[in-house]
């Protein structure tokens, strides 16, 4: 018996992966971001009230006929495209027929041994290393309905007395995304499914929201003994499926708890069964999801109701010609001209700055690293403060560059500069405006300064002495001393200079 | 002028005859109840009717594709525009049990799974 867990405790990863090399292949499901569905013109918005997203098509009801998308076709050829894929001159789709209440027809649209794409890759890296992935297949099909499940614990299947099924899902174009078995460990199985939906991303085709569903992933994964010196490889073990992963971190989890476990199993002497498994995110652990249900008969054949697709050579190089530029020759490309580091890169990403920074430079920012300094340092902090995102603040990529303009030219401080950002988030108006409004600007008037300077030498005669002596570092009271009487609005370098120069020692 | 069928099929399609249990199969698939005597009524039915189907093979060439479309149509496609919807009580209105504005449907693994 070997679906649950092994009898005797699991082997630390570090010693699974000793003496077991992880074969793992990735199946990524991505809802196309098209404003009605795959086959009818129902609307594809999140978060409707059940079943108001549904017509005669999408219900299956008897004498509707489905009309494929022009646009989700287009979006799956871009995908393929992206991914280096052969897009085929020629294919069909597909009636998968099954039996379950998530497809009111009984079947799915989808492809079979026709897909729209084939043979691409996908670099990823990790840790300064890159791993070329294979990619089997990219098919499209629609997307299931969503079920409730009533009557059992927590909303599972297990245990339930009925169901309950809300349709807005059912017909939502998908791409189905397939790698071949070329992933080696859960880190990169994870980078994987970053670089795959950042790549999603700058096509514009899904807003791949993992939480949302939009992206969604199940990690194939089966271990072989590693080869002794010089031995050819193992064949490739039995793989299990676990199925509905919906963050990056539950790929990276689920697929190194399927190794501890399937390297407890192998110990043991047992085999494992080829299956589907859920992952319990609490849990941090997989389980069958094996049910009675006969083995898989789904009956592929050609779909009637819908004509061939048939893509002209000059229609696919139209789709490359509109191709944006991709992440990975955007990285190349921000690093070269911008001297910003891949870690530098990965930081701006996460606080979802980046293309902020990138606006800003273009804008006319003083430098990269100044509009990166800005956005990451002070304006993500203050995104985040409000729960907002970096792009829904009030202040405009133009605003930032001219603001480390005005830093750049030593007409704001960083401390003033902070305050100009106050002002813009207020809607007090343009850096400009804010900085004429609230009188930020640095005073460069030697009157007042050297005023102040003056005041300061003058009211503590004993640290003024120390300077003049040599001291050079002891002038730091006095500079506070003028920041004071200058509130602020001084440039402290500039300061630092004066007081040097009034009392000798430059 | 691109391909107007789908590549050649690997092999011929003889029907070797449908067997009881292949009905039975079959049966479970759709999840339609069929007692044994309609069983046994209904495999030599099939075959009779496959066979009869099966026939075109005996003039189809090997290089004639097998056939999946009546018009040699390609590229129907229709534009990227939301139509409205149904209103959910129409939507729900031929379900046999309907909850919370959902359909319902019979518990989907037995107890015991």
């Amino acid at each position: 018996m070997s679906t649950a867990a092994p009898a005797s405790a699991l082997p630390s990863y570090d010693d699974a992966i000793a003496r077991y090399e992880p074969v793992i292949g990735l199946e990524t499901h991505v809802e196309l971001g098209t404003v009605s569905k795959m086959f009818c013109g129902c609307a594809t918005a999140f978060g409707a009230e059940p079943n108001t997203q549904v017509c005669p098509v999408c219900l299956g009801l008897p004498g509707s006929l489905p009309v494929v998308n022009e646009a989700a076709v287009r979006f799956a050829v871009l995908i393929g495209l992206a991914l280096h894929c052969e897009i085929a001159p020629w294919c069909r789709f597909a009636r998968k027929n099954y039996f379950y209440p998530d497809m009111p027809k009984n079947y799915q649209i989808s492809q079979y041994d026709e897909p729209l794409c084939t043979n691409g890759w996908l670099d990823v890296e990790v840790e300064g290393e890159i791993h070329r992935v294979g990619i089997t297949r990219v098919h499209m099909e629609e997307d299931t309905g969503k079920s409730l499940h009533v009557g059992g614990a927590t909303g599972r299947i297990h245990g339930a007395t009925h169901s309950l099924v809300d349709y807005n899902r059912a017909g939502i174009p998908l791409v189905e995304i397939v790698t071949e078995p070329d992933v080696r460990s859960p880190e990169v199985a994870r980078a994987y499914v970053d670089e795959l939906r950042e790549l999603i991303r700058a096509l514009g085709v899904s807003d791949v929201r993992m939480e949302q569903g939009s992206l969604r992933c199940d990690a194939n994964a089966s271990l072989r003994l590693r080869p002794a010196p010089g031995e050819p490889d193992a064949p490739f073990g039995t793989r299990t499926e676990t199925k509905n992963l919906n963050s990056l971190r539950s790929v990276e989890r689920a697929v190194r708890y399927e190794i501890t476990r399937q390297a407890a199993l192998l110990d043991d002497g047992e085999r494992i069964i080829q299956e589907t498994r859920h992952f319990d995110e609490g849990a941090g652990r997989t389980s069958s999801g094996r049910s009675k249900e006969e083995a898989t008969d789904y009956r592929y054949f050609p779909e009637p109701d819908l004509t061939p697709l048939e893509l002209s050579a000059e229609y696919v190089d139209e789709q490359r010609a509109a191709l944006p530029e991709l992440p990975a020759a955007r990285r190349a490309r921000l690093i070269a001209e911008h001297g910003y580091t891949a870690r530098d890169l990965v930081d701006m990403r996460n606080a979802g700055v980046l293309d902020l920074v990138e606006q800003t430079v273009a804008a006319g920012a003083a430098s990269p690293a100044a509009a990166r300094k800005w956005w990451l340092n002070e304006l993500a902090r203050r995104a985040s403060d409000t729960g907002a995102a970096p792009a829904d603040l009030a202040i405009t990529p133009a605003d930032v560059a001219r603001i480390t303009v005005l830093v750049a030219g030593g007409e704001l401080t960083d401390a003033l500069a902070r305050k100009v950002i106050d002002g813009v988030l207020a809607g007090e108006g343009t850096p400009d405006e804010v900085v004429a409004g609230r009188g930020l600007a640095v005073v460069a008037d030697d009157g007042a300064l050297t005023a102040a300077v003056d005041a300061a030498i003058a009211g503590a005669p004993d640290i003024a002495e120390k300077v003049r002596g040599g001291k050079l570092n002891a002038v730091g009271p006095l500079v506070g001393a003028v920041m004071k009487a200058m509130k602020g609005q001084a440039d402290a370098a500039t300061v630092r200079g004066l007081l040097l120069e009034r009392l000798g020692t430059s | 002028m691109g391909r107007t069928g789908p590549p050649p099929t690997k092999g011929p399609h003889a029907i070797m005859g449908i067997t009881r249990d292949e009905v039975a199969h079959l049966a479970r698939l759709s999840r339609m109840s069929v007692t044994d005597a309609e069983l046994d009524a209904l495999a030599p039915q099939l075959e009779a009717i496959l066979s009869a189907v099966a026939r075109v093979a005996e003039v189809a060439a090997a290089d004639i594709p097998p056939t999946s479309h009546a018009v040699p149509l390609t590229n129907v496609f229709r534009p990227d525009v939301a139509r409205p919807s149904l209103p959910a009580a129409d939507a729900l209105a031929g379900a046999p049990a309907a909850e919370d504005g959902r359909f319902r449907v019979p518990r989907i693994l037995d107890p015991d799974e």
